[in-house]
């Protein structure tokens, strides 16, 4: 068995004292196993590391055995990564969605979405959109999609204010004001391509996508929710005190 | 298919558990056990006395990690030592790595591994707790994070960063680019943008 196909590492574990055992977020092949022999050479650390786009040679007897990879590399986005909190964070946090997809199932979609965050990460104002959005993919790709095209009371497609944590579908500000202290906020920019999401809205969203995890994916798992992701929103907060920090002497 | 034993089940004991040395495979357990066999009062005896002697009296410092055969370690009881500075490794072996480079007469600390979410490794599984135990003694009034320059080492140096925010001690780490001998055009493109990014006036 033989493949070759391009992927994003999520993570290295250590195999005996030379090799690795590598988890790549493949294109076609969705998430797949591999040992690297040699993985843990100085030549090869540098490449093994996650964030980084390889070109791998993937090779078993039978299907069903781990195989080898023979790893070479494109894009080393890890070094970039390492001086911001919220890079690093993020990063376990996209690794650790993954992880919740069955091994071997290709899920193109997000394999394009994880490269477009990755290239992002180390900008913590574009990094939490995108960091968002995925986890709305993610959500959908696990067959947990939230409908947010229209209003799941009136049908209405215009100033969708709420989302009902029942359903997980959209309401609109009229027909979701009875029962606002109930609803989830959902905030306009991940509606409106071009908006710009602000603190408020930051966190709005990441509730809601932290909610339906919690619900749907960690609570049947037995999985509480991971320490990485709360670390991301945590740096993301920091930094965005920084800035107001900084706007604010400014101003003074 | 069985190996054929060659020697007694002692001796066989012997390789087996040198081959679980790291460095040592089947093979070359077999050569160490034969040259131990051969230097029996010479190597073999003195080799058995350490290692039963090693056992009854190595113990993890309940300060800093390190192993030792006191508690406190001698790191830690050496007066001579700079103890407002802390140099934070995720292993002993580091910690022998930088005491060989001999360029700081700080204090250590040893975290025993790095937050790795892929084994399982979690902040409570590491030495987190009596750092920041030392750092609010109040002596300490710097954290220098010698962390390795992987995704998983810098993992650990932002959250032990995050823990120690609210202490007033400066928290520094390694540089990371160049090494020496290091040739730029061997050199990964991660290195030499680290290099570039943490360039200094010459």
């Amino acid at each position: 068995m033989e493949w070759r196909d391009e992927g994003i590492i999520l993570g290295t574990r250590r195999h005996g004292e030379t090799s690795a055992i590598l988890e790549v977020m493949t294109r076609a092949h969705g998430r797949h196993l591999g040992l690297v022999r040699g993985g843990r050479s100085r030549k090869q650390q540098p490449v093994l590391q996650a964030g980084n786009r390889v070109d791998i040679i993937w090779r078993a007897r039978l299907d069903e055995h781990l195989g080898t990879f023979q790893v070479e590399a494109l894009d080393l986005n890890a070094a970039r990564l390492f001086d911001s909190a919220a890079a690093i964070y993020g990063l376990q946090t996209l690794a650790g969605h993954l992880r919740l997809l069955p091994e071997r199932d290709p899920h193109e979609r997000l394999y394009e979405t994880l490269g477009l965050v990755i290239e992002h990460l180390d900008d913590p104002a574009a990094a939490g959109e995108l960091l968002v959005r995925f986890e709305i993919m993610m959500l959908d790709e696990l067959g947990f999609g939230l409908d947010l095209s229209e209003c799941a009371a009136t049908g209405a497609r215009a100033d969708l204010a709420y989302v009902s944590p029942k359903s997980g579908r959209a309401v609109s500000r009229g027909a979701g004001e009875p029962w606002r202290d109930r609803m989830l906020t959902l905030p306009a920019f991940l509606l409106e391509a071009g908006l710009r999401a602000d603190n408020r809205a930051m966190e709005d969203a990441f509730r809601l996508t932290g909610f339906f995890f919690s619900r749907h994916v960690y609570e049947p798992r037995g999985f509480a929710e991971p320490e990485a992701r709360a670390a991301f929103l945590g740096a993301l907060r920091r930094h965005q005190a920084g800035l107001s920090a900084g706007s604010g002497e400014s101003a003074a | 298919m069985s190996t054929k034993r060659i020697a007694g089940p002692e001796i066989e004991r012997l390789i087996q558990l040198l081959a679980k040395v790291p460095g040592l495979g089947p093979r070359s357990a077999r050569r160490a056990a034969l040259h131990l066999i051969k230097k029996k009062e010479q190597l073999l005896a003195p080799l058995a006395d350490a290692m039963s002697e090693a056992v009854d009296k190595v113990r993890i410092c309940s300060v800093c990690g390190n192993v030792d055969t006191t508690d406190p370690c001698m790191i830690c009881t050496d007066a001579r030592r700079d103890p407002s500075t802390i140099i934070v490794v995720e292993d002993v072996a580091d910690l022998w790595a930088l005491e060989r480079a001999g360029s700081m007469n700080a204090r250590f600390h040893v975290l025993g591994g790095t937050l790795s979410p892929l084994d399982g490794i979690g902040p409570d599984q590491l030495n987190i707790r009596t750092l920041i135990d030392r750092v609010a003694g109040g002596e300490v009034t710097e954290i220098i994070l010698a962390v390795n320059a992987t995704v998983e080492g810098q993992t650990t140096a932002h959250y032990l960063t995050d823990q120690l925010s609210g202490f007033d001690v400066k928290v520094t780490r390694l540089a990371h680019g160049v090494p020496v001998g290091g040739e730029l055009d061997y050199l990964d493109e991660g290195t030499l943008s680290a290099a570039l990014k943490s360039r200094t006036a010459f």
